[in-house]
């Protein structure tokens, strides 16, 4: 650390008790191993036979087989599942963006009577967790709406949860936006629509990326409510992931081929865009 | 804003309305709702022991994820929040375990923690230990403190770079000043770092606590709620119940049991505690709002 700190008038700006001493190395380093060790367990046991993990349960294939995972991939419920998950996905993330951004936007811009007790109910709506009404959603959507096992069925429930939060993360968002540009588009004679469409909804994509992956990876990753709604070939890949082991137990190793796969999406979604999620989160945290 | 409104009107709304209502019938899901019990639905359900130790292990998981989480991710962000080398793929890494489902997360530690032939028990085996011969989720006495442990690997990463978040807006000046003033690495953490990161934990200790109390999936997948019922939480009673049984009162009971504790909890939280932060805010609001009054 001393010598951080002697370094530390050249580099002008940088974090006052910086560096990293061998023992932080050490440190991170540990917490890195148990943090991807899981992971790269279930990677790397795709690669291995049955009899490989039964003999030697932490050790790198040897030799490498890709049979578990060309199984998988030529598996069509695989494919099924993938497919019902990325509609069920899009769908969910595509209602609850346009439904959020329209409820956020008056909140944010207009002055009306009852907006703050409107806004209370965006942010009421955070207290209710979707297991409170799991089983009344699960008979209203299959019973009083004929949408069970359907795509509609689980996106329309779940983007319906996710909208309180994606309105109190985009609120003060679309608050902070510059007032004036509005107004000079408006002297320049804009509609209210215009204004929407060719001002606002660009200015505030880096909002609506946030919880536009907010609400993708949070549907992608949901199983309760699918659990309830989605049968047979219409499941989404956590089902299939589920199942897939209790069905497979016995072939541990073609269970950490599909589990590995099944996670790619989400992963490379949610890496890509860490900075926009960390910054939502935090909008959110902040309120 | 109407149909953002409709939406939640009819899945948020009409579900929760619904399940005060089967709450209050003895029903099993075929014809009408007439069967009226009063409250003896919620008498059933709070003497039923699978129940009140599931509310048990919600407080358990509640209370153990803060216990544990919050001194392990403060101290792993206060490492990260140095210039190290590797510093942004470090961030990137913890944050990995938080992305995945839960179900995946879940099969994955259910392959690791099988009994005898499992990853985890051949770990304790080269250092000479044993672990218990169920397995660390088929045996009473551990499978909770099992589950607890795997959440604390899925959601360590979350609390890390929240609270790496809120370090970045703690100004460099006060460090500088710290440091002049001759304070060491670890009076400044206490005094500066952690006080002003205030905000960023208590509001994270609610997200946290709201999860907590909803836990469903990683159950689900790691236990069923077993061995003998000695991981069941208040959402895999209720939907033991909704499903198997098709016990919808039972199961409405416990729903709206469950939404009380997650609401009083919330409530006496946001009173007692995030009050500091709101006032602040609403403080600030206020002056913003005469500010814009004034132009």
């Amino acid at each position: 650390m001393s010598d951080a700190v002697a370094r530390r008038p050249k580099r002008g700006r940088g974090h006052t008790f910086g560096g990293g001493s061998p023992l932080v190395y050490l440190i991170a380093l540990i917490v890195v191993a148990i943090t991807v060790g899981p992971v790269l367990y279930g990677a790397l046991g795709g690669f291995r036979t049955n009899a490989q993990i039964a003999d030697k349960p932490s050790a790198l294939p040897d030799p490498w087989v890709f049979s578990n995972y060309k199984g998988v991939l030529t598996n069509s419920s695989f494919w099924h599942y993938a497919l019902n998950s990325t509609a069920i996905a899009a769908i969910t993330t595509v209602v609850t963006v346009i439904f959020g951004v329209m409820a956020a936007y008056p909140l944010a811009r207009y002055q009306f009577k009852g907006r703050e007790p409107m806004f209370m109910v965006f942010v009421l709506g955070l207290l209710f967790p979707a297991a409170v009404a799991i089983i009344p959603l699960f008979i209203i959507v299959t019973r009083n709406l004929s949408m069970g096992n359907t795509w509609w069925g689980v996106a329309l429930p779940q983007a319906a949860f996710a909208l309180p939060m994606t309105v109190v993360i985009l609120r003060p968002f679309l608050m902070a936006l510059p007032k004036e540009l509005e107004e000079a588009a408006m002297i320049d004679g804009t509609s209210r629509i215009g204004l929407f469409w060719r001002i606002l909804l660009p200015l505030s994509a880096p909002g609506l990326i946030t919880v536009g992956v907010l609400a993708f990876v949070g549907s992608w990753n949901a199983y309760l409510l699918p659990l309830l709604l989605l049968q047979g070939d219409m499941r989404t890949l956590p089902l299939g992931v589920a199942d897939f082991s209790t069905e497979h137990s016995a072939d541990t190793a073609g269970v950490l081929a599909f589990t590995t796969l099944s996670m790619i999406p989400a992963l490379i979604l949610f890496l890509a865009l860490q900075r926009r999620i960390v910054s939502g989160l935090q909008g959110a945290v902040k309120g | 804003m109407t149909p953002a409104l409709a939406l939640m009107a009819v899945f948020v709304a009409w579900p929760v309305f619904t399940a005060v209502r089967f709450s209050l019938y003895k029903w099993k899901g075929f014809g009408p709702l007439s069967n009226f019990v009063g409250l003896d639905n919620y008498k059933l359900v709070l003497q039923d022991d699978a129940f009140t130790s599931a509310i048990v292990h919600n407080l358990i998981i509640v209370g153990g994820s803060i216990a544990v989480q919050l001194p392990l991710g403060l101290g792993i962000a206060l490492l990260l929040n140095r210039k190290m080398w590797g510093q942004g793929v470090l961030r990137t890494i913890i944050f990995v375990p938080y992305v995945l489902a839960e179900v995946i997360a879940g099969v994955v530690w259910f392959q690791l923690l099988q009994p005898q032939y499992g990853t985890v028990d051949a770990l304790l085996g080269k250092v000479g230990l044993h672990g218990p011969e169920q397995g660390f989720l088929g045996t009473p006495e551990y499978a909770l403190w099992t589950v607890l442990a795997v959440l604390t690997w899925k959601y360590l990463g979350l609390a890390v770079i929240l609270f790496l978040a809120g370090l970045q807006s703690v100004p460099e000046e006060l460090y500088e000043s710290a440091q002049l003033d001759g304070a060491s690495w670890w009076q400044v953490q206490r005094k500066i770092t952690i006080p002003l990161l205030g905000p960023t934990i208590r509001t994270w200790c609610f997200l946290s606590m709201i999860g907590s109390l909803q836990l469903f999936d990683m159950v689900w997948i790691l236990t069923g709620g077993g061995p003998a019922n000695a991981t069941t939480t208040m959402a895999t009673y209720l939907v033991e119940q909704g499903t198997k049984s098709h016990n919808y009162g039972i199961a409405g009971a416990a729903s709206v049991i469950l939404f009380v504790i997650a609401f009083v909890m919330a409530i006496t939280y946001q009173f007692f505690v995030l009050r500091r932060d709101t006032l602040d805010d609403s403080r600030k609001a206020s002056r913003k709002s005469r500010k814009e009054a004034v132009r």
